[in-house]
């Protein structure tokens, strides 16, 4: 008798989580008070294309530098989504991440993060002010991580095939849409928040402040919604590659995506793409680098997050990305670096009331984030949504 | 008194050793595979089942260890979740049918049909595709079926695009070789003369087909079935590439694995019970012995 292969897999993966599921509810620790001698090793978790040593590009390579300078021989690993990065982060092992805003307010909650001494990075003055104590890096007014970059979820279109330029998300929530079954949508829970900041203008007796705190009846607004717009969606994208596909072969027409994408697909050469931020804003990402609560090797870690905050690194890392760098000085590395002038005009990266009208990834919990009550709707629900609504 | 029965030197070193202990004999023979299905099947099982009993804390940071049926609840009281599986086991079901309705003229030709030396080629070719990566095939089938500018459309002008016909085909197509070999060599041991029998009497193909190849064929069939219905049921990969907007177990699960991990592995509990009665209702066909 054969059993399925899958299973075996599965179960594999189980039983090692179930051996190493979290139950630990620490504070996270104290910040490191200064930098040390480097412990000449350094994990990480990391988004793919934001530790790059070569193998993929030979042109893109900041982590030898880095081994080089300081002694600290990286050893990175690629994470796909940020439950992965959350799971990962509970196994133990690591001395950071980098994380998106959808995991990192559960890091911090899990006690899996320690706060950060924001002091010992020198390049942190040089941040881009409206990245820093947000809600989704930091808690009870500690600092608990450094901001790395970050982008919108912007609303793109096929310029040769959709007539009138949209300037509102109503046009991906339309139930008569004309692209009917060529409408994509981000395929994460977090992307009730999406439905939520569109509610937020279009219905505003529900009274959504912001898109992350939700109560039961917003929430269930949000979720109906996502409901409805199921019938017009074509299929959902998590992977920024395949979304650029289809845009490309225009199996998809119209919804939300990140510049990212528009690159890929315009470099492919489709020429037709045009994004807007919509009149209801948008919502968006920002990445921070946290530190391990449990950490071997702080002083490395923090030797890291100077490094890829630098203006040179930053640059590096933003134009392979394709994201904007959480240094503003980095704008001129990249004209000097690669010849390009236009960079951080593309991604807005030091648009200050452009970077406003975002709504940051953030991960709902019960005790609202906005600090409104503690009767918002939590993170596990909005993933039991996210399965109701695909139906 | 052995000395004199037993034929001339006496055995040394290991073998010898093992040949006087009949139970060092066996543990060393079977015991490392033993300790594996131990630990990798019957442990991971019991951990999948355990885990589906327990809960998520309160604020969703980790999992209460306690014992109860509430995951079991939330996938009962929640149509979507039967919707899911229910649209799960048809897929599967449609992939077992469509591979036996491909395979059997396949598998025919090269056991009946085909001459000597074309059918060992005929068989490697069957068998190729299973040297290329799964992932490469399921993309390649995005840039097939995907509408408008897939390879179907450009060629035949319509496609089924990304959903669930789509995905149907390109799980039978993943799944076929399976069906193929079992059948084949069901086919070679069904020998020539009972095909001859049944036509000097006067029956058609078609007869001769219902009549004698099907009935002592259907045990190789039901093996086959194992292989893709089991495939299909536990698949979520070629589901993201290509089956558009679809939900199946496997999706639910891989959603719920790191958020929710106890209510993954209780749903991830149900197509190990949809296998085992599968595997309980064919016992009596006797496919299990052609597998």
């Amino acid at each position: 008798m054969k059993t399925p292969r899958y299973l075996g897999a599965l179960m594999t993966v189980t039983l090692i989580a179930s051996a190493c599921g979290s139950d630990s509810k620490s504070s996270g620790g104290d910040a490191l008070k200064s930098i040390g001698t480097g412990e000449k090793a350094l994990n990480l978790i990391v988004w793919a294309g934001y530790a790059e040593d070569g193998t993929n590009d030979p042109a893109y390579d900041w982590v030898h530098p880095f081994e080089t300078q300081t002694g600290c021989i990286v050893k990175s690993t690629t994470a796909a989504t940020s439950d992965e990065m959350f799971q990962l982060m509970s196994n133990g092992g690591y001395d950071g991440v980098s994380a998106s805003g959808d995991s990192s307010v559960r890091l911090i909650d899990a006690g899996l993060v320690a706060p950060v001494n924001t002091g010992l990075i020198k390049n942190y003055g040089d941040l881009s002010p409206f990245l820093k104590d947000q809600h989704y890096n930091s808690s009870g007014g500690k600092n608990y991580g450094i901001p790395h970059g970050w982008g919108a979820n912007y609303l793109m279109w096929r310029s040769d095939i959709v007539s009138t330029p949209p300037d509102s998300w109503s046009v991906v929530f339309d139930k008569a849409s004309p692209y009917a079954g060529k409408i994509t949508a981000y395929d994460a829970p977090i992307y009730i928040a999406d439905a939520a900041l569109y509610l937020k203008s279009s219905q505003p007796d529900l009274g959504i402040d912001d898109p992350y705190s939700l109560n039961q009846k917003q929430f269930d607004a949000s979720v109906a919604l996502l409901k409805d717009q199921h019938a017009v969606i074509g299929e959902y994208w998590n992977d920024y590659l395949k979304a650029a596909g289809a845009f490309e072969q225009g199996s998809t027409v119209l919804g939300t995506t990140w510049q990212v994408i528009k690159n890929t697909a315009e470099l492919a050469g489709t020429t037709t793409l045009k994004t807007v931020l919509p009149k209801e804003g948008a919502t968006g990402w920002s990445d921070t680098w946290m530190i391990s609560s449990k950490a071997a090797h702080p002083n490395c870690m923090y030797m890291w997050m100077d490094y890829i905050t630098s203006p040179k690194v930053q640059a590096q890392v933003a134009y392979y990305f394709g994201e904007a760098p959480a240094n503003a000085k980095a704008c001129a590395e990249i004209a000097s670096q690669f010849q390009d002038t236009t960079h951080c005009d593309v991604f807005k990266a030091t648009d200050d009331s452009f970077a406003k009208s975002i709504s940051f990834w953030a991960t709902p919990r019960k005790k609202c984030l906005n600090g409104k009550g503690s009767d918002c709707v939590p993170f596990v629900d909005w993933i039991k949504a996210w399965t109701e609504i695909k139906g | 008194m052995s000395a004199t029965t037993l034929p001339s030197k006496p055995e040394r070193g290991s073998s010898g050793w093992l040949h006087r202990h009949p139970r060092a004999r066996l543990v060393s023979l079977i015991g490392a595979p033993a300790a594996w299905m131990l630990v990798l099947y019957v442990g991971s099982l019991a951990s999948l089942f355990l885990t589906s009993l327990y809960r998520l804390n309160e604020d969703g940071s980790g999992i209460d260890k306690v014992i109860g049926a509430q995951n079991y609840r939330t996938l009962i009281d929640k149509s979507v979740y039967l919707d899911i599986a229910v649209r799960t086991i048809k897929i599967a079901v449609l992939v077992t049918l469509l591979d036996v309705v491909l395979a059997l003229p396949i598998a025919f030709f090269i056991a009946k049909v085909a001459g000597r030396r074309w059918r060992k080629l005929l068989v490697a070719a069957v068998l190729v595709p299973l040297w290329a990566s799964y992932l490469v095939k399921a993309f390649s089938w995005r840039a097939i079926i995907g509408s408008p500018g897939g390879v179907l459309e450009k060629t035949f002008g319509a496609s089924p695009n990304y959903g669930e016909v789509g995905l149907i085909i390109v799980l039978a197509y993943l799944w076929l070789p399976y069906m193929i070999v079992p059948i084949y060599s069901g086919l070679e041991r069904l020998p020539d003369s009972l095909l001859d029998a049944s036509s000097d009497l006067g029956a058609h193909f078609g007869f001769t087909f219902r009549k004698v190849v099907l009935p002592l064929l259907w045990p190789s069939i039901v093996a086959g079935s194992v292989f893709t219905f089991s495939l299909s049921l536990g698949d979520y990969i070629a589901v993201d590439l290509v089956g558009g907007k679809t939900q199946v177990i496997g999706s639910v699960v891989f959603d719920n694995f790191s958020a929710d991990l106890p209510f993954a592995a209780a749903f991830a509990v149900v197509p190990v019970m949809v296998m085992v009665a599968y595997i309980l209702g064919i016992r009596r066909t006797g496919a299990l012995e052609n597998l």
